[in-house]
């Protein structure tokens, strides 16, 4: 094993880094995280940049005769999906 | 880690009130009374009376209750009834929820369904960020209260129920959960920070009186599935619910609160699992349900099921809460000094 840091490239979100780890913005200002995985926002949509927080999520406009379940989502623990 | 503050006293809650025959036999078993004849197959499922006596049998398996010995958590009598009610609960459930198609690609596309954010949603969060009231916020908080003040608590039950990289991976989120060694980061922590800072009781078990049926009956699966081995593919379609879907509700939550003028000892409950649970979102798919279905795939069908049984519990909390505000009523059986005072307004 070589002691190489992984970095892992998600196919739908942001890129994983494991450890904590400073980032470095292009002002020069420096953000740490201490997470023991940190999320770092590649789609340059988060609010919370340079961390991810979902916001590269796809977004739908919801029917409200629409019950399949996949619409809204309401989970800030458990939830409520939304339609009707 | 050592917490920088004094450890808070950990007292048993008391026994709640009965709300019907069945939590009456639950209570008085606890209290070591003569036996109440009760039987579960005639009580409602998801009423109030079922799932305060279920919630109150598996207390015993966490904090207990004050003046009730610890050993009645393996009380025969006491299993015997609570294995009747989960019997009535679950099969509620699996008759409510549609079952998977016993595929791995069925379970897949089941929590890909969670990653779709709608543009405008109706759930409590989403009144809440766009114009909830202060009082309607702290009873959100009390209702989540029962579920936070022990957070990751039912689900690690399923640790020892797994194996090799899902396990890991899983214990790597409960890890966070618990404040990755700093017992002044836990999550349950920072939940009675949040209350104290919005003025309600921290106490452990202060609100089970106030909590309705849909609230128990949330925190009741989470138990149910956490408690049975057979059920841990649901604990991790239940788990997987939660992590992937608290990243957006929290944020809601957090303006929410900005805008009501919360102190930020409040907002940083739901601050911090903006960008924790956007990193346990990737985590639970690709190292917790990915490996787990790799290495279990008959387990597709009851991840469904801890999903789809999530939402279902998660919908009708919000009907109920939104209902209620809807009628300028409130959400609770006790309502909160601050809440509007109506006739009929206990529920």
């Amino acid at each position: 094993m070589d002691d190489a840091r992984e970095v892992v490239i998600t196919a739908d979100g942001p890129v994983l880094i494991t450890g904590p780890v400073e980032v470095v913005l292009p002002d020069g200002r420096r953000v740490r995280s201490d997470r023991p995985v940190t999320a770092l926002c590649v789609c340059r949509r988060s609010r919370r940049a340079p961390f991810c927080d979902t916001s590269h999520r796809r977004k739908i406009r919801t029917n409200v005769d629409d019950a399949s379940g996949t619409d809204e989502e309401d989970r800030a623990q458990p939830h409520r999906t939304a339609a009707r | 880690m050592l917490s920088r503050t004094a450890p808070p006293r950990v007292d048993p809650p008391p026994l709640p009130r009965a709300r019907g025959p069945l939590s009456a036999a639950v209570l008085a078993m606890l209290r070591g009374e003569p036996p109440l004849r009760a039987d579960p197959a005639d009580a409602d499922p998801y009423g109030d009376d079922l799932q305060l006596a279920l919630y109150c049998c598996y207390e015993l398996h966490y904090r207990g209750f004050a003046d009730v010995p610890d050993d009645r958590e393996w009380e025969p009598g006491l299993l015997a009834l609570r294995r009747e009610i989960e019997r009535v609960f679950e099969r509620a459930l699996r008759a409510d929820v549609p079952s998977g198609d016993g595929t791995v690609e069925c379970a897949m596309r089941e929590l890909d369904t969670l990653l779709v954010e709608p543009v405008e949603g109706t759930g409590p969060s989403w009144h809440l960020r766009r114009d909830g009231e202060r009082w309607q916020l702290r009873e959100y908080v009390v209702h989540r209260s029962l579920y936070h003040l022990k957070e990751a608590d039912p689900q690690a039950w399923v640790i020892a129920r797994l194996d090799g990289p899902a396990k890991a991976a899983l214990v790597s989120v409960e890890h966070d959960e618990y404040g990755a060694g700093d017992p002044d980061r836990m999550h349950a922590r920072l939940f009675a920070d949040m209350m104290g800072a919005l003025e309600l009781s921290t106490a452990y078990g202060h609100y089970l009186d106030a909590a309705p049926a849909a609230t128990l009956a949330e925190v009741n699966f989470m138990s149910l599935c956490g408690l049975h081995r057979r059920l841990r593919g649901a604990l991790v379609g239940q788990f997987a619910t939660v992590e992937l879907t608290s990243s957006p509700g929290s944020e809601r939550l957090v303006r929410a609160m900005r805008r009501l003028g919360c102190p930020e000892r409040a907002v940083a409950f739901y601050d911090e699992h903006v960008e924790a649970d956007a990193v346990h979102e990737q985590v639970v798919r690709h190292g917790v349900i990915a490996p787990l279905l790799a290495a279990e795939p008959a387990l597709a069908d009851d991840i469904v099921f801890g999903v789809r049984g999530s939402g279902f519990l998660g919908d009708r909390f919000g009907d109920l809460v939104l209902d209620a505000w809807a009628g300028g009523r409130s959400s609770l059986r006790t309502p909160l000094p601050d809440a509007p005072r109506l006739v009929g307004s206990t529920r």
